[in-house]
């Protein structure tokens, strides 16, 4: 049998990497503080991964001013979408096999 | 830890992440009840201005005249502005208690799929009003008010759905039986809100 962590995203193997693809996933789009409130990291750090996931094209990133302040909003791409899928299917096959 | 053990964790937090981001959860059941008191007590005003001495389960042949038109209005928008009004109020303490920010994404995203019914639904009751329509006002608010909670169930528990489908049907009814009009309204706003927010209070308040 192949192993099953070949399947797993090297891009997403993080835990704030995930969550963020999992708010992109529920919601159209999300911004940056509301990302902050709810994952409740620091800025440093969640611009650091949404940097490696927009490097990626696993998501979007549109910049626009909201009553003059600027306002960066998150999108997930239909290529964000199929790795996220793919990387929670092989998470669930390493869980699979490790209970065997 | 096992790996194992270890995406496991990372799932749970992702399925977390996902209901937080999208669902407004902060709604107080409570405030369903205090709605639908506020309802019941509405039509119990209203149906002494406008049907006393008929019994309550009468069909009305005559229409809402016009010179009862104003105080019926404000019945209608006291017991609105209480609803929401306590809706806030129960749930932004809800918020603070379980530590969650009250306006974010969610809430605001919550708000407009709200809105967007439920001011179409106000707007043509309001219009059809002002031209004599009285007959079409509860079944339009009732038929609205049911679209609007299914437009935003996505962003609610994931009740409010029955909830909509139900003011929806009641809402049909009071289209059917125009005559029964107060009689539907204070069944949908006023009973199904208590039943529903006893259920919401039991399940997720407690």
């Amino acid at each position: 049998m192949k192993n099953p962590f070949d399947h797993l995203d090297r891009i997403l193997e993080h835990r704030v990497r995930l969550q963020i693809m999992g708010v992109l996933t529920a919601n159209d789009s999300f911004d940056f503080v509301g990302l902050k409130e709810l994952l409740q990291t620091s800025d440093g750090n969640l611009a650091t991964h949404l940097k490696a996931l927009e490097r990626e094209k696993y998501i979007l990133v549109q910049k626009s001013f909201v009553d003059r302040k600027p306002n960066t909003r998150y999108k997930v791409t239909e290529r964000g979408k199929q790795a996220f899928r793919k990387h929670l299917d092989a998470m669930e096959e390493v869980i699979r096999a490790q209970r065997k | 830890m096992k790996p194992a053990d270890h995406y496991q964790e990372d799932l749970a937090s992702i399925r977390k992440m996902m209901e937080q981001s999208s669902k407004f959860l902060s709604l107080s059941g409570l405030s369903g009840i205090l709605a639908g008191t506020y309802a019941l007590l509405g039509a119990s005003a209203a149906y002494y201005l406008i049907q006393f001495p008929l019994a309550s389960n009468a069909y009305r042949q005559e229409s809402v005249r016009g010179s009862n038109l104003v105080p019926l209005l404000v019945i209608a928008a006291a017991v609105l502005v209480a609803s929401l009004a306590s809706g806030y109020w129960l749930s932004r303490r809800k918020a603070e208690k379980a530590g969650q920010p009250f306006w974010n994404e969610t809430s605001r995203r919550l708000v407009i799929n709200l809105l967007i019914p439920l001011a179409t639904g106000g707007l043509f009751t309001l219009l059809l009003l002002l031209n004599g329509h009285f007959g079409v006002v509860a079944p339009s608010l009732l038929i609205f008010y049911g679209l609007a909670l299914i437009n935003a169930s996505p962003n609610l528990y994931g009740e409010i759905r029955y909830l909509g489908y139900s003011e929806i049907l009641i809402g049909l009814a009071a289209a059917l039986w125009p005559g029964y009009g107060l009689l539907f309204w204070a069944l949908g706003f006023g009973v199904l809100h208590i039943v529903y927010g006893a259920v919401m209070y039991r399940k997720y308040d407690r």
